[in-house]
């Protein structure tokens, strides 16, 4: 695998919107020819080389093609945006949108994200060593669509709104999680959380599941318990309280069975 | 004003039966002329000349549009498009903002387009957007089907009256046309209910969706208004509710049009592809086109358009509040509603036609076996109800499906549950492939004639507006289907009353667009003003003062098409 390295050069005044910051866009090209691909600041449009030195060389296809941004991405938007393949490594931070719609490959990033990281996504890594920004694995604005598979692994903690319209995937949290998880969520996701959480877990939920290791602050009234199950989940072995729901809400009905939503809560 | 000859171009334009005949068309002043002296020549040599088309029933402007703009940003996601020359941002895709309005039906070659419903309370918003989409003339219709005037004057019997309001609406709203929604049902959806059938009694104000559609018919004719009376029947989008159009369709007989702009229907059916449903379910669905097509083909005094399927994903917005309602249950996707006072009522709702659905798909073979078996496309339109069944900017794609069978074939075949829309529909046995001519009938002269606009748009002749649209398309060649839909999605210059809006595919300017509305003169009607008046005093939210659309700011640029309906 080759490796493109990219030196932010100086901090821009507004954010950047880098979504051809990615292997599938960089495989293949020179240099030079990476350098000259487009990013908006605001509304204007500038080379990448403007802002970035770049140095290595890409692959001849994305899976082949590594990124390293090296340095402060804090101010980089749509890192990773629907790429297929390849891997990018972020050291420092990075802003919103990092890995939406990604469909494969993976993504590192070394620092924390903000919001919206794995919007969209189908399928792929997105492994994050410091904390996530609210709406991770959720859907766009006002889109019914969220993360529909791949994997997002967050070692610290992350905002509120995780999982928003998730429909599939796994998303893995180290640490505490805040208000509102897997809202609206439908389908057969998988929401891990370490940590503790705070409230509104699986509101509306239709499908899905939730394991919660920690303490629950303030428990759905709408969720209704069921039993008692032994499970493994992510490496470890417990026994956990099951509840489903969100009753509230419709459930659609498969092979005579009513589908919920479930919380699992570690004991 | 500058003198332009379109030279060597192969013009189609039924106003004056030429059929493909290599001609030059000339334009001075803003009007289409028989010669020039000094012109600026554009040759047009192999290519397509038509005149600008018109779209008889598109929703692009007013509140319900905009609570589509504002529930879905994510319709804008990835369609951006930026600032150029002579032309602003444009976003999104079924509810594209005003701007792209103006700009994606210029490259289409459209110049006049109709608002399709107009809540009257809201017509100062429907004109503040009108006013901001560029380049195209514009008009809008009001919706009366379920006003409760309307309904009080029709259930007395009170036909003066109905078109003193009618003429006074109109004048305030500065509307084009009388329109029709879900007759009686969308007032009874204020009532948690709805009317299927045209005899269904409407809650309170004891009438039927037949009295209201044969009132406005007679109410129509009685002012002698440019377009007929335009309607939107009951029981939209259900197995089974072709016989409920064929009763709608019914109401026309016997009734003449009685006008001076050579408009020969009273009733035009909109969107009929949602109204020609068999099936009593969802699992039995199929095709009901040919009823209904034979009934129109039969009666003269009927135009319809089609609202053809694009197998897009959309967003459905319509005055038919019980019917998006029904929609939202349907598809577990998100709802909006709004309540007009004493006028109407609205729904929003995203909608996705798949192809791997076998309902889309039969929906798809409704659409076009309706064009294919229409025997005269003087009265069969080509629209897609824009938003609901598809986006207006893929007219090129239905063109294509139109003049290729091919094309069809191939989307057949693309359909995961093939066997099923074949069953279903009879769109598989159909051969016949429409030519150019007749395309410009379906968009041209037949949406003008239908609209009593002919004299002004949709031809060639000298002494009209010199709108015109230059394809890149031989019709003497061979096309591959791609390339059918390809040269219609963008003029190569078009031209807006005289004025060049696009030359060489590039936007030079955005011209001087047009409002039109009716002004319908009537006998002096004390009773018809003292129940205005009343009824803004006792129900209505906003004085009359504040309710019409008055002045520069909501029409820069009015055209008033003047009726003299004294009697």
């Amino acid at each position: 695998m080759n490796t493109v390295t990219l030196t932010p050069k100086a901090k821009p005044d507004l954010y950047l919107e880098v979504d051809n910051i990615t292997p599938d866009r960089f495989a293949g090209k020179t240099n030079e020819e990476i350098a000259a691909l487009h990013l908006y600041e605001g509304s204007t449009q500038h080379a990448l080389g403007k802002f970035f030195d770049v140095a290595g060389s890409s692959g001849p296809t994305a899976a082949e093609t590594k990124i390293v941004i090296k340095g402060d991405a804090s101010r980089l938007k749509y890192i990773g945006m629907k790429m297929t393949a390849g891997e990018i490594v972020i050291e420092g931070n990075a802003d919103m949108y990092v890995g939406a719609w990604m469909r494969g490959g993976k993504i590192q990033a070394k620092g924390n994200v903000e919001a919206f990281a794995g919007t969209g996504m189908k399928g792929g890594e997105i492994q994050i060593d410091g904390n996530a920004g609210n709406y991770l694995g959720s859907a766009y604005r006002g889109d019914w669509r969220g993360m529909a598979g791949g994997t997002i692994r967050v070692k610290g903690n992350a905002g509120s709104d995780t999982g928003y319209f998730m429909n599939g995937g796994t998303i893995i949290i180290g640490g505490n999680v805040d208000v509102h998880v897997a809202t609206h969520a439908e389908g057969n996701g998988k929401i891990i959380i370490k940590g503790n959480a705070k409230s509104k877990v699986g509101g509306q939920m239709v499908g899905g599941e939730i394991y919660i290791f920690g303490d629950l602050e303030v428990p759905m009234p709408t969720f209704e318990y069921r039993k008692d199950v032994e499970l493994e989940v992510d490496g470890t072995k417990a026994k956990f309280a099951l509840f489903e729901g969100d009753t509230a809400e419709r459930h659609p009905k498969r092979k005579g069975e009513t589908i919920y939503g479930k919380i699992y809560m570690k004991y | 004003m500058a003198e332009y000859l379109i030279k060597n171009g192969f013009v189609f334009d039924p106003a004056q039966k030429i059929k493909g005949d290599v001609a030059d068309v000339a334009i001075k002043d803003g009007k289409i002329v028989k010669s020039v002296e000094k012109p600026k020549v554009i040759d047009a040599k192999g290519m397509t000349v038509m005149a600008g088309a018109l779209e008889v029933h598109a929703h692009v402007a007013g509140p319900k549009v905009n609570i589509g703009r504002i529930f879905r940003p994510e319709d804008k996601l990835f369609t951006y498009r930026p600032t150029e020359k002579n032309h602003r941002m444009e976003g999104g895709f079924s509810i594209p903002t005003t701007y792209k309005t103006g700009y994606a039906y210029a490259r289409l070659g459209y110049t006049t387009v109709m608002e399709a419903a107009m809540p009257p309370l809201f017509a100062r918003h429907v004109h503040e957007e009108m006013r901001d989409t560029p380049i195209i003339d514009e008009g809008a219709y009001p919706v009366f089907g379920n006003n409760w005037f309307v309904l009080e004057y029709l259930k007395n019997k009170e036909l003066e009256n109905v078109a003193a309001y009618i003429a006074w609406l109109l004048r305030v709203t500065k509307g084009f046309a009388i329109k029709v929604v879900n007759p009686g049902g969308t007032e009874a959806w204020g009532w948690g209910l709805n009317c299927l059938q045209v005899k269904d009694p409407v809650p309170y104000f004891d009438i039927t969706p037949e009295e209201i559609i044969t009132g406005l018919i007679e109410a129509n004719e009685y002012l002698g208004l440019p377009h007929s009376m335009h309607i939107h029947g009951n029981n939209l989008g259900n197995p089974g509710n072709y016989t409920t159009t064929l009763d709608t369709l019914k109401l026309a007989a016997g009734h003449k049009a009685k006008n001076k702009f050579g408009r020969e229907q009273v009733m035009h059916h909109t969107h009929i592809q949602f109204h020609s449903y068999g099936g009593t379910k969802w699992a039995d669905f199929e095709s009901k086109a040919r009823p209904i097509v034979d009934y129109v083909n039969k009666h003269k005094n009927i135009t319809i358009d089609v609202g053809f399927v694009t197998l897009d994903e959309t967003t459905t917005m319509t005055a038919d509040g019980p019917f998006e309602h029904h929609l939202t249950e349907l598809n577990h996707l998100k709802w909006a509603n709004a309540d007009v006072e004493l006028e109407t009522a609205a729904g929003v709702v995203p909608y996705i036609y798949s192809p791997d659905i076998f309902v889309s798909g039969i929906q798809w073979a409704v659409g076009l076996e309706i064009a294919l078996l229409s025997k005269d496309p003087m009265r069969c339109y080509i629209t897609t109800d824009h938003p609901n069944a598809g986006p207006f900017t893929r007219y090129p794609r239905i063109i294509k499906w139109l003049m290729s069978q091919k094309a069809r074939e191939e989307q057949i075949k693309a359909f995961k549950a093939n066997d099923k829309v074949v069953n279903a529909s009879e769109i598989a046995s159909i051969d016949r492939e429409l030519n150019l001519y007749e395309i410009a009938q379906m968009t041209r002269a037949g949406p003008a004639k239908c609209l009593g606009l002919a004299s002004m748009y949709g031809g060639l002749k000298p002494g009209q507006d010199a709108d015109v649209a230059v394809y890149d398309f031989n019709p003497d060649k061979e096309h591959k289907p791609m390339e059918i839909e390809e040269a219609f999605s963008e003029v190569k210059y078009l031209f807006k009353t005289g004025v060049p809006i696009i030359m060489d595919h590039k936007f030079v300017s955005e011209g001087r667009k047009r409002t039109l509305w009716v002004d319908a003169k009537v006998n002096e009607n004390p009773q018809v003003v003292r129940d205005v008046k009343e009824k803004f005093l006792k129900y209505y939210t906003v004085t009359e003062k504040n309710y019409e659309v008055v002045g520069k700011h909501f029409i820069p640029n009015p055209y008033a098409i003047e009726v003299d309906a004294t009697h």
